[in-house]
């Protein structure tokens, strides 16, 4: 672990440049992507990746230069183009960071479980194949897939300030989904793949339920074959943690993201319907929201000791009972807008800067069994599993679908229901949260797949969150 | 040396310590990608960010007696370092290949084709741009990304096939906002970066932030007769091409055009699309080492070929035609139409102008009814004229009907569109596409 680091070291002190500061930031990656299909085993995808981003002030202007280039030659060159671009882009720079603090922090940070070895790749696709093999025969099951990602990634970062991080991590993926299919309409069920990530070791896969997990998602597919579309008109909507993930993800994560509300994803990822004033005043949710960004569940995605600009992660309160506090930027975006914040400066790679990202954005679990949400809905819908998602640039108007639905009628879970939506928007739909799971039903979940930034960078995002129920939303179903 | 012919000569040499380093009966095949890139953001008309990335890679698969195995590296550059990196990654791929079950559905390529595309026209340099865009920026709220450098893709097997492609080309992506918020979005892209083409360009998107003065109009939900401009088209195709063509989605009913393909369901007439490879700016071969055939993907509104990878041509006795593993269309090119561009406004009456779709996604993904946002300059036009610009509405529909009931038109004037895409590495996808004339469409909140 860590091999490069005293050739790094030395190569980062050898250095030179005119800046006033500049940093180091290295990242080794390998990864690991198994799947069978149909009891066929398909090739493994295995990557590795090795690179560095310097980034320099310059005069209060920041440039960055990334590198496949690892020789001292080649970390010199890089610096010499970051320190050349600031240089020539200072009469044209938005930001003079003059007077931003640096971090000078040194400390290591471990995935849980590292040093317990993973399944040999054998023992990964003796796994997938008795999971593939156990979904049932039957005509209508045209397609199933079993999976497993692994991702280790290595980061060393140092500055001119004196900072040494590192962060030594293991990300595992698991996922299964079949597809049945009557001659007109398809229907798929799913567990883990975007839906589920963890950091950690073989205890993710247990995690995560897979093992042993084939017949039951085949049968569900089956069953949402079978079932009515969704019935359209308001209901009371149970959103279970696969669902609610993205329901936070989508309508607190982004629009609380700093770096939005100042602008910079205008042209892309897009802006927020939250400004900069509303923090302090505004109640995002019902007296029962309470949202934390929160880097100390030891398994979920995003938990880390600092960020990629080297700031120390804590937990912070978000929202509490309602009120809006605090937004998801980093050093960078505090010091531009005057604001408190959290620690969420993260790149995808060594070849991407780092931008204001959700990391783990988690809703604290409240009081009440799943039972009990149920039994107090008299007219409603539970929904889970997230399979279509859209919202509009601002982060308020939102359509977004499941894979599951059940009717709720009376306090009783009723029949299944296929295509369940729901539509609605953000700045009402928190308002209308109307009881919060308690810690039995609080999952700690997870997507590598959250897009974002100019240029595009791809990451991975931690979620965490009991059943939640809505009153009175919008739900319907599709066409077929 | 160019760089270009460096890193050509470097790929090469790579090939050529492969097959002196593999044994019979291995096989293998070696994809490259390299680009150096200057990536330079904007908000406020300034530079937020800037910088500028150096990376190269391959994509190396060793096939030994119907087993096989894939491993990406990244590459340093120094030809030493990486020799000795496809040597270990060799190394890796012989211990994995004996852990693996004979692949059925392998499927390789003995043709030693030969290609080699290079267009190394010089780019400007990115402190000259800046300069002109923050000059034509001055007083304007301008939000934007420019992105530019060379490109190259290779490709090498042990059957002797080799191909080689180079491109440099800049995107500038950019939005203009006016100070209600409202704002419109434009491009200029390609490999000549002209001073007077972007100042053109750049005054278009001017003249219509005009429009964007208006008092905002707010829509209720109903149904509108509607203009798609091709960005906003390009966002619907884009959502059909995510599994739409693809030879295994449309076999294991995950494509959202299986009912197409089946032939219950049809568009227009007036649709007809290809996947246009020749001419276009992606390269003519694919990562797994097949050239990339031209399509007639669908012809008349009815279902035509499908994007055939090398897997899916074995399992499903198909011709692989230089499809990539994810089966998705890179070269779109639809059949223009007879609206000239000059009509539109009139031949549209009344209803909405629609300049860009955002964030769709499917309501029901067999039937194709997607849902999505307007975004960026919508504005709602009465008898012919432009009124106001509209707030953003969600609209839900299907594409059957989008393309097909409710088509009444196609322009004449096609816009070529270069995807700004840099997920990874910058994109060298493209659609050539019309606007769409529809007589209704759903909005939903």
């Amino acid at each position: 672990m860590f091999d490069f680091h005293p050739q790094l070291k030395q190569r980062f002190a050898a250095l030179r440049t005119g800046a006033e500061f500049f940093s180091l930031r290295y990242v080794r990656e390998s990864g690991q992507y198994l799947s069978v299909r149909k009891n066929v085993a398909e090739p493994p995808s295995l990557s590795r990746d090795e690179g560095a981003m310097l980034t320099v002030r310059v005069n209060g202007v920041e440039a960055y230069a990334a590198t496949n280039d690892l020789s001292q030659q080649g970390l010199q060159a890089a610096l010499e183009r970051a320190e050349r671009q600031a240089r020539h882009l200072k009469p044209h720079a938005l930001l003079d960071l003059r007077e931003q603090a640096v971090s000078s922090d040194r400390a290591d940070y471990f995935s849980p479980n590292l040093d317990q070895p993973f399944p040999s790749l054998s023992d990964c696709y003796q796994l997938l194949g008795a999971e593939s093999a156990a979904v049932p025969k039957d005509d209508r099951l045209v397609n199933w897939q079993v999976s497993l990602g692994i991702t280790h990634v290595e980061q060393i970062y140092l500055n001119s300030a004196g900072a040494e991080l590192r962060q030594a991590q293991r990300f595992v993926y698991p996922g299964l989904d079949v597809t049945a299919y009557d001659g007109n309409d398809s229907q798929t069920r799913s567990l883990g793949r975007e839906n589920f990530g963890q950091q950690g070791g073989a205890d993710v896969i247990s995690r995560c339920g897979l093992v042993g997990a084939g017949p039951q998602v085949a049968d569900q597919a089956l069953q949402l074959l079978l079932a009515p579309n969704t019935p359209q008109g308001p209901r009371d909507l149970l959103l279970m943690p696969d669902q609610m993930m993205l329901q936070i993800h989508e309508s607190i994560g982004h629009p609380l993201e700093l770096d939005r509300i100042l602008g910079d994803e205008r042209n892309y990822a897009g802006t927020s319907f939250v400004k900069a004033q509303d923090f302090g005043h505004l109640q995002y949710g019902s007296k029962l929201l309470n949202v934390t960004f929160d880097p100390d569940i030891p398994e979920q995605l995003a938990s880390y000791g600092h960020d990629d600009d080297g700031t120390a992660a804590s937990k912070q309160f978000l929202i509490k009972e309602g009120l809006l506090l605090r937004p998801l930027g980093g050093a960078l975006s505090q010091f531009r807008a005057e604001m408190d914040g959290v620690a969420n400066s993260r790149a995808c790679g060594w070849n991407r800067p780092p931008i204001d990202r959700m990391a783990n954005l988690n809703i604290e679990p409240g009081d009440q069994p799943l039972a009990q949400l149920i039994g107090n809905i008299e007219h409603g819908i539970l929904m889970s599993t997230n399979r279509s998602w859209s919202i509009d640039d601002a982060r308020n108007k939102f359509q977004f679908g499941c894979e599951w639905g059940q009717l709720i009628e009376n306090g009783e879970l009723k029949g299944v229901v296929k295509n369940p939506n729901y539509r609605a928007i953000s700045a009402h739909f928190w308002k209308s949260l109307s009881a919060v799971g308690d810690a039995s039903t609080f999952k700690v979940l997870g997507t590598p797949n959250c897009g974002k930034g100019e240029p595009n960078q791809v990451i991975r995002v931690g979620h965490a969150s009991p059943a939640c129920v809505f009153s009175h939303v919008d739900v319907f179903g599709g066409d077929a | 040396m160019s760089p270009s012919n460096n890193q050509a000569e470097s790929f090469k040499a790579l090939v050529n310590g492969l097959r002196d380093a593999i044994r019979e009966p291995e096989q293998f095949t070696l994809s490259y990608a390299a680009e150096s890139s200057a990536f330079v953001r904007f908000n406020h008309a300034k530079v937020r960010q800037a910088g500028q990335v150096q990376q190269a890679s391959i994509g190396f698969k060793l096939i030994n007696e119907g087993r096989h195995a894939d491993l990406d590296i990244t590459l340093s550059g120094d030809a030493q370092v990486d020799l000795q990196r496809l040597a270990e990654g060799l190394q890796q791929l012989r211990e994995t290949l004996p852990l693996l079950p004979k692949d059925p559905y392998l499927l390789l390529n003995f043709n030693g084709w030969q290609s080699k595309n290079v267009q190394d026209h010089p780019l400007p340099d990115t402190e000259q741009v800046v300069a002109e865009i923050t000059r034509a920026a001055e007083g304007l709220d301008l939000v934007g990304f420019y992105a530019a450098g060379p490109i190259s893709r290779g490709f090498a097997s042990s059957a002797g096939a080799f191909g080689w492609h180079q491109a440099n080309s800049f995107n500038f992506d950019f939005s203009l906002f006016h100070e209600n918020g409202q704002a419109v979005k434009a491009s200029y892209a390609g490999h000549d970066w002209s001073s007077d083409g972007f100042a053109k360009r750049f005054q278009q998107a001017r003249e219509q932030l005009e429009f964007l003065g208006r008092p905002l109009r707010t829509l209720a939900p109903g149904q509108y007769r509607a203009y798609l401009a091709p960005a906003a088209l390009e966002e619907i195709m884009g959502m059909l091409s995510w599994g739409g063509f693809s030879a295994q989605s449309i076999a294991s009913k995950s494509s959202p055009l299986q009912k197409l393909y089946a032939g219950d369901q049809a568009f227009s007439p007036l649709v007809s699309l290809d996947e246009k490879v020749s001419g276009s700016l992606s390269p003519a071969f694919s990562g797994e080492g097949y050239p990339r055939s031209d399509l007639k993907l669908i012809t008349e509104g009815q279902a035509g070929d499908q994007l055939v990878s090398s897997r899916s041509a074995a399992e499903y006795g198909r011709t692989a035609n230089g499809a990539g593993g994810g089966e998705s269309p890179g070269a779109l090119n639809m059949a223009a139409g007879t609206l000239p561009n000059a009509q539109i406004l009139k031949q549209l009456g009344t209803g909405l102008y629609i300049s860009n779709l955002w964030y769709l996604n499917y309501s029901d993904q067999p039937g194709a009814r997607m849902t999505g946002m307007t975004r960026f300059a919508t504005f709602w036009v009465e008898n012919g004229e432009i009124q106001a610009p509209v707030s953003t509405m969600r609209f839900d529909d299907s594409a059957y009907s989008l393309l097909g009931s409710q088509l009444e038109a196609l322009t004449q004037e096609r816009e070529l569109l270069l995807s700004a895409s840099t997920y990874s590495q910058r994109a060298t996808d493209s659609a050539l596409l019309p606007g769409a004339l529809i007589s209704r469409l759903t909005l939903t909140l």
